[in-house]
């Protein structure tokens, strides 16, 4: 008899909901997890958009720690000495269905760890998962030092570097054209501060993402996330393209602060935390294994992120993974066959669902992402020329199609044209 | 503000004498290293006038970054999490 039905590693948000929802349906489970607390080694940029909790726990933002609804979207494309911001707010972002949150995952992931251990998991930490247990081919449980623990089911939530995922082999290594890697400072600044600066009422955020500079050129770019007293502000790099870099990591997250379109939004405040993550962006083409004998893969582990340019997505997904691990876990346990035969039906589920159907609509995005290079200069480039052209007078007008036409011409309208067309394919 | 100085204000608990990160220059090769002197950021990885790849486990942000930006040498180091209770421990994150 093993010592639980299910053994969750790892609690993210992935391995929390899957426990959550597990142990509501009465079976044992154990969640173990590697931070000194839970969330504490954890870093997101970011924004939960809500639903897939919502339909766990109706009505969630009111009593979890979330930090501002996000109620305006900015992005900017910037050069050396330009900066071209479109901004949307609208009444149609705080519709419940629909709704954003800005997170801070050290204080939002206990929320979530707290709801599953009052459901009856244990939670365990800290304690890192080194290895799994074997009885030959047959996965059996966790190695956590010198423990051994044993469950019908093993659920992997480990995130992005599943070490255990490949130990199962059902995973490879991560290639650098996969991942990216994003570095985040929090600056502490007043509320009050914030909403003025923003343009924000008490509780209402922005997301703001810049492309162009950030990036040096490079796949990537930067982010910037209202949380209620703090500022969250970084890159995100792809790491195949971060390795030809001129210029380090350190010293691009550093430049992006100070550049002018940031700096005034964050001065005066103060840098109290600096943090780094990978995010999987390789889409469909990067899902690995998702379920075998005994295992299943969740969230970031399974790769179910998408990096789309205007918006990153991972919280979500990984969410909705943990409730279709949990229903397939309840199931087997049901019929008391943890074999891949019921184990399998984790993937037709994750198939009718949007977690695999939107990486199938945006199959195409990460190679968009990665090889439209124009996207990280040449394009923020012709932004800041034509519109440089309309905004300075000095002197006679021209008609705004003479201003701006040479230049379409001369950064090459057929690519514009393609990339436009192969963005909308893809994105 | 440097990245050491950025480090400094991160909680750390350091696992002295157990570093969680084990490199084998000797099976890089030189473009490798100069990769990884780029990528880490919390720039870990540096070059003395030598040309010798040094590293400094303590300020790890766990990230994994330079574990995938050496897969494809094998062998080039042994990455693991820390040992409970040690890295880093975001307050924020
Ligand atoms: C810079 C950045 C910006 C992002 N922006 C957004 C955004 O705006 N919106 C969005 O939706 N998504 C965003 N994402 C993606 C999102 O953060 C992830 O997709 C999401 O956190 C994945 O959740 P998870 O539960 O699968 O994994 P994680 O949150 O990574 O959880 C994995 C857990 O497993 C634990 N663990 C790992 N190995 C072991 C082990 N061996 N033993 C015990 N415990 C272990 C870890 O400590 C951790 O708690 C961003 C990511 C980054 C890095
Ligand atoms: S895991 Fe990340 S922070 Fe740590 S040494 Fe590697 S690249 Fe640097």
């Amino acid at each position: 008899m093993a010592d639980y039905d299910a053994i969750v590693v790892g609690a993210g948000l992935s391995g929390s909901t899957a426990a959550y929802c597990m142990a509501k349906a009465g079976l044992s489970v154990l969640v173990i997890e590697r931070g000194e607390a839970v969330g504490s080694k954890n870093v997101t940029g970011g924004r939960l958009y809500s639903h897939s909790l919502e339909k766990i726990f109706p009505g969630f933002a009111d009593s979890a720690p979330v930090e501002r609804k996000i109620v305006k979207e900015r992005i900017s494309m910037m050069t050396a000495e330009s900066c071209f911001t479109v901004e949307f707010a609208s009444d149609r972002l705080k519709n419940p269905a629909s709704a954003s949150y800005s997170v801070m995952r050290a204080n939002f992931d206990p929320w979530l760890a707290a709801k599953a251990e009052e459901a009856g998991c244990d939670v365990v930490c800290p304690a890192v998962a080194d290895d799994l247990l074997r009885d030959g081919d047959k996965i059996i449980g966790i190695r956590a030092g010198e423990d051994e623990l044993t469950s019908d089911v093993v659920l992997l939530a480990d995130g992005v570097n599943s070490l255990l995922g490949q130990k199962a082999g059902m995973k490879e290594e991560l290639s650098p054209h996969q991942v990216a890697v994003g570095c985040k400072e929090i600056v502490e600044l007043p509320k009050g501060a914030i909403n003025e600066r923003f343009g924000l009422n008490d509780g209402e955020g922005v997301a703001h993402l810049f492309a162009g500079t950030p990036s040096n050129a490079l796949v990537g770019g930067g982010f910037l996330y209202t949380n209620k007293d703090t500022v969250s502000i970084g890159l995100v790099m792809t790491v195949g393209g971060l390795t030809t870099s001129s210029l380090r990591l350190p010293d691009l997250m550093e430049a992006f602060r100070e550049s002018a379109p940031v700096k005034p939004l964050l001065a005066g405040g103060t840098v109290v935390e600096y943090a780094a993550h990978l995010v999987p962006e390789g889409g469909l083409r990067m899902i690995p294994t998702l379920s075998r004998d005994n295992v299943l893969l969740l969230g970031d582990a399974a790769g179910f992120c998408l990096n789309l340019a205007y918006t990153v997505r991972g919280m979500d997904y990984a969410i909705a993974s943990g409730q279709l691990a949990a229903e397939t876990v309840i199931e087997a346990r049901e019929k008391n066959d943890f074999s891949n035969a019921v184990l399998s039906g984790y993937v037709s589920r994750l198939e009718k669902s949007y977690v695999l159907k939107d990486m199938k609509t945006h199959k195409h995005a990460p190679a968009f992402i990665e090889h439209t290079k124009r996207l990280y200069k040449a394009y923020p480039e012709l932004a800041a020329n034509v519109l440089a052209d309309i905004f300075t007078v000095s002197g006679p007008s021209r008609l705004i199609i003479r201003k701006t036409l040479p230049k379409i011409f001369k950064a090459g309208p057929f690519g514009l044209l393609m990339d436009g067309l192969k963005g909308s394919r893809a994105l | 503000m440097n990245v050491a100085q950025k480090l400094s204000l991160n909680k750390f608990v350091v696992d002295e004498g157990n570093p969680h990160i084990v490199i084998h220059p000797e099976k890089m090769d030189a473009e490798t290293i100069k990769a990884l002197t780029v990528v880490c950021p919390a720039g870990l990885y540096t070059l003395d006038e030598k040309g010798t790849l040094a590293f400094e486990f303590a300020g790890c942000l766990e990230c994994g970054t330079c574990r995938v930006a050496t897969a494809h040498k094998p062998g080039a180091m042994e990455w693991n999490h820390p040992r409970p209770s040690f890295g880093v421990q975001y307050r924020w994150g």
